[in-house]
């Protein structure tokens, strides 16, 4: 009997955790899906008496979302490419080298407000001519996923046994050619981790686009913003544009979250 | 010495491009022979990082540098730049509005970090039990701090809403008047903080979730032997021995909670008035609504400076807190 009683407390104790964690978005859900009656009912509706897409169809209707879309893409692609193509091997090399110091920089950095490197790049891309196009979006963009990649991927290759690769190279292997064959396809679950939590927190980055950004060169969260400025009433559409930004990062969160888990445990790290 | 280090680290690149078969045996053994006596051995990993040093260089040590010197100077983007010495920094010493950003920034911080330390620690305690879909429950847990801030944003903005948020409808069912949320300067960072605790606390219970899971399980066995309530595990063993993560939690959570800005930003945009004006929204409004360039980059130094202390502090405690258990 005290055993029953204790699970079920345990289980009252699990929901109280959870439930507030995913109640938010079930609201959102359940605003974007509603017609205008419902939105506006007193008490509020929680399950849609008659769910629509209209709400979504007014996101596309009301601006060009879907290019919108594809520069969210462009920029936080390239981002996470760029880091990944300059981090992984920095990553290794700083384990080699045991160059820890690096990494401090970089935990410096993440202690460093993200308008604080915008305030200089800003006035540099003015400078250049630059502003208006995507280019200083993805470069500021580094800033997150730069770093990110560094620490997580330098930590994976501390993990990584070191007796292939030193076999490899009394075999006659450069350090070059066991880096490319031994320890980079060994490190490949890593780097995985470091290119989607990059790739998350640039997707989710609002002001670098916030400021850098002009009419066309918007990126998702920054146009989401912007439909709240316009159209302050319009509670529908507002919901379904924040859905569908953060739409793919809540699939890819319940769908890998065990690598997430312990990509994020490994330094504590997130995005500026 | 050193350049003979690089000497043989160019050779050794010549010798290796000129060989194309690095499994042929006799200048594989002789080359592993040489790596082992000269002590230039590691240097070659530095073109490793030379990309990477490059980039950082560029997008995140040039902006230390830049914001420092610019801080110097009085530029508004546009008109030419004057040498003003501290000017910024004693003009800012005597800005009520950025004093009163301090004391928001100090207020917010400390609330969010306690809290979410609190109820993650919490929920670590609760999710390292084994229990029936643990892990699709952590995994919807994990979900506020991975979801895109400006989006969570919006929904809370709208939960908040006095006449037509679902917040102040929940109220009404527990008996409780109607609230102005964050349309009342006393509640608007309260309630910013309680976004924060929402979106935060994941993180605590990661961090915490991850000591725990390393802790070793003979000190529980040996309670459990000796008849010890589970309180008195948890007081005398489990919180001590876990205490050093939460203090790592803290000092994440410290400079999370410090940086704050999408929430704000979309939620009260510092409002109303200035009743949740942070410094890092009296920062945005300076450097890109009035383009004071050189204003905005002093306060950028004043808050590193802070960030830094109050970081040191946490590190101090986080040292104490280990040795008064050793």
């Amino acid at each position: 009997m005290k055993k029953i009683l204790d699970k079920l407390l345990f289980g009252l104790l699990v929901l109280m955790v959870v439930a507030p964690a995913i109640s938010v978005f079930l609201w959102m859900l359940s605003l974007s899906l509603k017609n205008e009656v419902d939105t506006l009912a007193y008490p509020p509706v929680f399950i849609p008496s008659a769910p629509t897409l209209a709400n979504f169809q007014a996101v596309f209707d009301g601006g060009p979302f879907f290019s919108y879309f594809i520069n969210s893409v462009i920029v936080s692609g390239l981002a996470t490419l760029i880091a990944i193509a300059v981090g992984v091997p920095a990553g290794y090399g700083i384990t080699r080298l045991k160059a820890r110091k690096m990494l401090l920089t970089i935990m410096v950095a993440r202690m460093t407000p993200a308008i604080s490197f915008l305030i200089p790049l800003f006035t540099v891309f003015q400078a250049l001519g630059l502003t208006g196009t995507l280019t200083p979006i993805v470069i500021t963009h580094m800033v997150i996923t730069l770093p990110i990649t560094v620490y997580i991927v330098a930590g994976y290759f501390e993990t990584l046994p070191r007796e292939l690769e030193e076999a490899a190279t009394m075999d006659g292997c450069s350090i070059w050619q066991s880096f490319f064959h031994v320890s980079l396809p060994l490190a490949r679950p890593g780097i995985m981790v470091a290119a989607i939590l990059a790739f998350i927190f640039s997707w989710n980055n609002f002001v670098f686009g916030a400021v850098l950004a002009g009419r066309e060169t918007r990126t998702l969260p920054v146009a989401v913003y912007n439909v709240l400025t316009f159209e302050q009433i319009a509670w529908g559409p507002l919901a379904a544009a924040a859905l569908l930004v953060t739409l793919p990062v809540l699939i890819l969160t319940l769908f890998i979250q065990k690598e997430i888990v312990g990509g994020l445990t490994a330094g504590g790290v997130k995005g500026s | 010495m050193p350049y003979c280090r690089h000497a043989s680290g160019f050779l050794k690149q010549a010798h290796i491009m000129s060989n194309s078969h690095p499994t042929a045996g006799a200048p594989g053994h002789s080359r592993a022979l040489l790596r082992r006596l000269l002590p230039g051995k590691l240097s070659p990993y530095v073109w490793f990082i030379v990309p990477a040093l490059v980039a950082l260089l560029a997008i995140i040590v040039f902006p230390w540098g830049f914001t420092l010197w610019m801080s110097l100077f009085d530029w508004k983007i546009g008109s030419d730049a004057t040498f003003v010495g501290l000017a910024n920094y004693l003009s800012l010493a005597q800005d009520t509005r950025f004093l009163e950003a301090i004391m928001h920034t100090l207020y917010f911080t400390v609330l969010a970090v306690v809290l979410p330390l609190i109820f993650g620690t919490i929920a670590a305690l609760v999710f390292n039990r084994k229990f029936p879909l643990r892990g699709m429950l952590r995994g919807m847990f994990l979900l506020p701090m991975m979801a895109t801030p400006v989006a969570i944003s919006l929904v809370w903005t709208m939960m908040f809403h006095p006449q037509q948020g679902v917040l102040n409808y929940l109220l009404s069912l527990l008996g409780i008047a109607p609230s102005e949320w964050v349309y009342s300067s006393a509640l608007a960072i309260p309630c910013l903080v309680l976004v924060d605790v929402w979106q935060w606390s994941p993180l605590v219970m990661l961090i915490v979730l991850g000591g725990l899971a390393s802790l070793p399980t003979d000190p529980f066995e040996a309670a459990k032997l000796e008849g010890a309530s589970s309180w008195q595990i948890f007081r005398h063993i489990t919180l001590p021995m876990v205490l050093p993560f939460v203090m790592v939690a803290a000092v994440v959570r410290l400079i999370d909670a410090l940086k704050t800005f999408d929430t704000i930003y979309v939620i009260t945009q510092g409002g109303p008035g200035t009743a949740s004006e942070t410094i890092n929204l009296y920062l945005y409004l300076q450097a890109f609504s009035f383009y004071q360039i050189g204003k905005a980059s002093a306060v950028v130094v004043v808050f590193f400076v802070l960030v830094v202390a109050l970081s040191l502090v946490l590190f101090w405690l986080r040292e104490r807190s280990k040795w008064s258990d050793a």
